[in-house]
């Protein structure tokens, strides 16, 4: 089964993942920015992860033959220090232009802080003047909820930004209808233990619609399954969903959120 | 669009299982999951100590679901869910635990 994975983060896995994601039917992988497990010390610190996500990963994935994007950003996770946001966003435009480069993200929130938000309102910023596409991290567990409700009403208040532009991600069923009534895309991570399970996903896409989501794996350095989106492709199969339904859901789906950006190309 | 792919719409997904194809799919696997909640709960409450707000949250939680009510699972994560709506002053932490404290 052709798919996409359009949220992992492949600095973070060991290169037999790039041979087994590459054996089950990934035609791209796409990795946003992210948090790498201990907060980095300084803006130099962020300037090489970028060159590491722009230059170095897509030659890793080459040896696959396997086109590698990625997501600009400093996560959410690192965004109570201001003054280090600021001086990592401003690093951010001149990597844009890199062939690989898909947009700004992952943003959002983590704890729901208000210089999360500041963070997060630099970011959508940048988005808008350089007319990027933006992923959109939602908090996790207890503040998952209202994370959500804040980023919707911050991105639905700016009106340089483009609902059909924006993929919220880690939706779960508190929030999946909210992201989905906003215009925007909704991500859902099959993630274990925190975000949702195949059969959970499978159960929102049966129940709001294939409209405008797409699944994910957000494989990283803590426990994850970077073939979770095959592995729940197979859970449809078993339910009864048609090849063409997993298709649209695996493949069409993020292949038309991501064309948005002239620079994505399927091998 | 993918090239060669046509455009797929709802009507896609409009053949659901029975519910006795669901029962006969994920019964074995709820039923473990339901045991291994139960012995959750004998664990805690071997356990010396006092509970804390985590466990008052699971327990509300816990009688969403022999209620007669649809979309459970949303219910049960709105039950964690921190319901109030302005941004906090500061992070002091990076983690989320699972359940909202203020709701004790």
């Amino acid at each position: 089964m052709k798919y996409i994975e359009p949220h992992a983060h492949m600095v973070s896995r060991i290169t037999d993942d790039y041979m087994k994601i590459t054996m089950a039917g990934c035609q791209a992988v796409c990795e946003p920015a992210f948090w790498a497990g201990f907060d980095r010390s300084s803006a130099q610190g962020f300037y090489d992860y970028f060159c590491q996500l722009t230059e170095h990963e897509p030659k890793r994935a080459g040896k696959f033959g396997l086109p590698h994007f990625c997501w600009l950003c400093i996560n959410p996770k690192e965004a109570e220090d201001v003054k280090l946001a600021e001086e990592v966003i401003a690093l951010i435009p001149r990597f844009l232009n890199g062939p690989n480069v898909l947009g700004i993200g992952e943003i959002g929130l983590n704890k729901n802080s208000r210089n999360e938000l500041k963070v997060l309102e630099l970011h959508v910023d940048v988005a808008a003047r350089h007319d990027q596409l933006i992923l959109v991290h939602t908090p996790h567990l207890e503040d998952k909820l209202k994370g959500t409700r804040l980023i919707v009403d911050m991105l639905k208040n700016d009106k340089r930004i483009r609902p059909e532009r924006v993929i919220i991600d880690h939706v779960e069923e508190h929030t999946i209808k909210l992201v989905l009534d906003s215009g925007m895309w909704a991500g859902m991570t099959l993630y274990p233990e925190s975000k949702c399970t195949p059969a959970r996903a499978i159960d929102m896409v049966e129940v709001y619609g294939n409209e405008r989501v797409w699944m994910n794996s957000a494989c990283d350095w803590g426990i994850s399954d970077p073939l979770a989106v095959p592995r729940t492709a197979l859970a449809m199969k078993k339910r009864g969903h048609t090849v063409e339904a997993i298709e649209k859901l695996v493949l069409q789906n993020p292949s038309t959120f991501l064309s948005q950006c002239p620079k994505f190309k399927l091998g | 669009m993918v090239p060669g792919l046509p455009d797929r719409t709802l009507e896609l997904y409009s053949s659901r299982m029975t519910r006795q194809q669901v029962l006969d799919l994920y019964f074995m696997d709820a039923r473990s999951k339901l045991i291994d909640l139960a012995a959750f709960m004998d664990r805690v409450e071997r356990a010396q100590g006092k509970e804390d707000f985590r466990m008052v949250a699971f327990r509300a939680a816990l009688a969403l679901l022999s209620q007669d009510a649809p979309e459970k699972a949303r219910q049960v994560l709105l039950a964690f869910s921190d319901p109030t709506p302005e941004p906090i002053s500061t992070a002091t932490t990076k983690a989320a635990c699972g359940a909202w404290p203020g709701s004790t």
